[in-house]
């Protein structure tokens, strides 16, 4: 369960933001939704535990993530939060099956083989463990990210406009992963977007 | 995966930079390795070649020349001295041990040293086969002549007139060898040993040949080459010497200092090289530091997301500084194989067999170069890992590409 509090924001030489609170069950599924320039972004970061808030707190599962030294709150992301970013930020040195075998050694967990085959398998992927990130399509690269945040079974898995860059066929795609994905995973799922091809899939909102 | 995999991945990623950087590397290692390598090499073979010699004594001439020739069998000797003055040498109270040297003939290049048993005590010679010689004619040849020229005991040879070439050969006498010397890793390994009765005869008069040998008027008067001298007391340093070379018609010269003085004459060419070698070691510390800090514009997203993945800022500073510590150590035991190999081919192709180079000698100066490589890798990596600190996660990843 996620929940955030009384939640500011006050960029330097910038916006004072200010966000109503927000309780996420397990296995929920919430779009953010909000023009550019609401602090959508703003939003998810904190959240993710990338970005510190001025003032209020954010608990996943009891656990109040700002109170972690950075450190701890880099482990605990690693282990708790799978992002899906709008583009798929691959690193291009590692074929796929490494790619997502790096979320589990970043974040200190046990590799799992078994796991990553059945992943990148339900994602359509079996074939491009070898390949490297420059010979895969922009909609495998990613599902490759989905898989990649999914590696460590988060509790929470959060996308940042992941359709923002695709066509209506790959959009659609991505959208029914996510969803499927995440209830498969049992993890929560909110996705930030603005994207109208988005909204008719997921019933709660959470409007900035 | 750890971060080691993570960095040679990368590393492979830009082949012909990496490449580059480590060639720089490895180049300035390399000859800074040789350098180790050929001076400690020579210095220890002139040191062992004239450990127990504190004087040598011959005729009037350059200093060095007289060493060169006397104890490193390398130059020409600067020619004769009476044997008659030699005897009343070493019988001087002084000298604890004196070693007479007849020089002039040769086998295939190796030099044929008429000398008597002193020789054997003052270089602590140890036979491996036969006996060492006794009679005129006989010889006791070293290591390496042995395998060079495949002479046994018992097998016979004759000697060359001169130094080098075996251009005219004393048909007459033959020598025969008796016995053959363990490896002494020093010049001995090279000589051919005789008493100094069978270089005289020689050179004594040929009968059947009616030319006049222009050694005849040294044979008449009993000539020897040189003495190395052994003193009796290190107070005779600086009498000795001078006695010698103010009272007779000799000179002396001090192994000690006329290697020292040969080593200061060569020693500035190696300073330059040295800084040569320093030189370019900083410019490739140069080139990696640019590589890194060019690529951390391109790694940022990496980073990122690497951070996002649950890496801490620590476990990525090392990421980058193992990348730029692969380069540079790698680059040195690179350079430190060609340093042995490149002494190993000039060792192969050097004329003189008694200050042979050879690549499979190792200096604890060598460990340095590692630390060296080590240094020069923390160097130009620390400023492009600092900068994984700042990289701001959040902002790097919500920015478009």
């Amino acid at each position: 369960m996620i929940s955030i509090q009384s939640l500011t924001h006050q960029y330097q030489n910038g916006p004072n933001l200010n966000f109503t609170d927000w309780e996420i069950q397990d296995e929920e599924q919430w779009l953010l939704l909000g023009a550019s320039g609401s602090g959508k972004s703003t939003l998810l970061n904190i959240v993710s535990g990338l970005l510190k808030p001025t003032s209020g707190s954010v608990k996943l599962n009891g656990t109040e993530i700002y109170s972690l030294s950075l450190k701890d709150m880099d482990r605990f992301r690693g282990q708790n939060i799978g992002i899906v970013f709008q583009k798929p930020h691959l690193i291009k040195s590692l074929n796929i099956y490494d790619n997502v075998a790096l979320a589990s050694s970043l974040a200190g967990i046990k590799l799992d083989k078994a796991r990553i085959f059945s992943l990148l398998a339900s994602l359509g992927l079996e074939n491009k463990k070898r390949n490297f990130p420059d010979e895969l399509s922009q909609g495998q690269l990613q599902r490759v990210s989905i898989a990649r945040a999914l590696l460590n079974n988060p509790s929470l898995l959060i996308a940042d406009e992941p359709t923002s860059s695709l066509d209506d066929e790959n959009a659609e795609n991505v959208i029914d992963i996510l969803t499927e994905q995440a209830k498969e995973n049992h993890a929560s799922l909110v996705i930030a977007t603005h994207d109208k091809r988005v909204r008719n899939r997921i019933s709660k909102e959470y409007l900035l | 995966m750890n971060i080691l995999k993570l960095s040679t991945k990368n590393l492979l990623r830009n082949k012909l930079t990496t490449f580059l950087n480590i060639i720089l590397v490895a180049f300035g290692i390399a000859i800074l390795s040789i350098l180790f390598l050929a001076s400690t090499q020579i210095g220890n073979k002139l040191e062992q070649n004239a450990k127990d010699i504190d004087l040598v004594v011959g005729a009037k001439g350059s200093p060095l020349q007289l060493i060169l020739s006397s104890i490193y069998h390398i130059d020409f000797p600067t020619g004769n001295i009476p044997l008659k003055d030699a005897t009343e040498l070493m019988q001087n109270p002084m000298v604890k041990k004196a070693v007479p040297l007849a020089l002039g003939d040769n086998y295939q290049g190796y030099r044929i040293v008429g000398t008597d048993s002193g020789f054997v005590g003052l270089y602590g010679l140890k036979l491996s086969a036969g006996k060492f010689w006794s009679k005129d004619l006989e010889a006791t040849i070293g290591s390496t002549v042995a395998a060079e020229a495949k002479l046994k005991v018992g097998d016979k040879f004759f000697g060359a007139h001169g130094l080098s070439d075996a251009s005219d050969e004393h048909k007459h006498h033959a020598y025969t060898v008796t016995g053959i010397l363990q490896i002494q890793g020093n010049v001995t390994d090279n000589l051919i040993l005789t008493n100094i009765g069978s270089v005289y005869k020689m050179h004594e008069p040929d009968h059947d040949d009616h030319d006049v040998h222009p050694e005849e008027a040294e044979i008449d008067n009993k000539e020897i080459t040189s003495i190395l001298i052994q003193y009796r007391s290190p107070m005779s340093v600086v009498i000795f010497p001078r006695m010698v070379n103010q009272s007779t018609n000799m000179q002396a010269a001090s192994p000690a200092m006329e290697s020292a003085r040969l080593f200061s004459l060569i020693g500035v060419g190696i300073e330059t090289l040295k800084w040569f070698a320093v030189l370019i070691m900083a410019i490739s510390a140069m080139s990696v530091f640019i590589s890194l800090y060019n690529s951390m514009k391109e790694k940022k997203y990496d980073l990122a997301i690497m951070r996002c993945l649950g890496a801490s800022k620590s476990k990525l500073f090392f990421l980058v500084m193992i990348e730029g510590l692969l380069i540079t150590v790698s680059g040195a035991i690179l350079g430190l194989f060609i340093g042995h190999l490149a002494i190993q081919i000039i060792g192969m192709y050097q004329e003189s067999a008694q200050a042979r180079l050879t690549g499979l000698y190792f200096v604890n100066d060598e460990f340095y170069l590692i630390i060296a490589g080590l240094f020069i890798g923390i160097i130009a990596s620390i400023i492009p890992a600092l900068q994984t600190y700042r990289v701001d996660i959040a902002r790097t990843l919500s920015k478009d590409k």
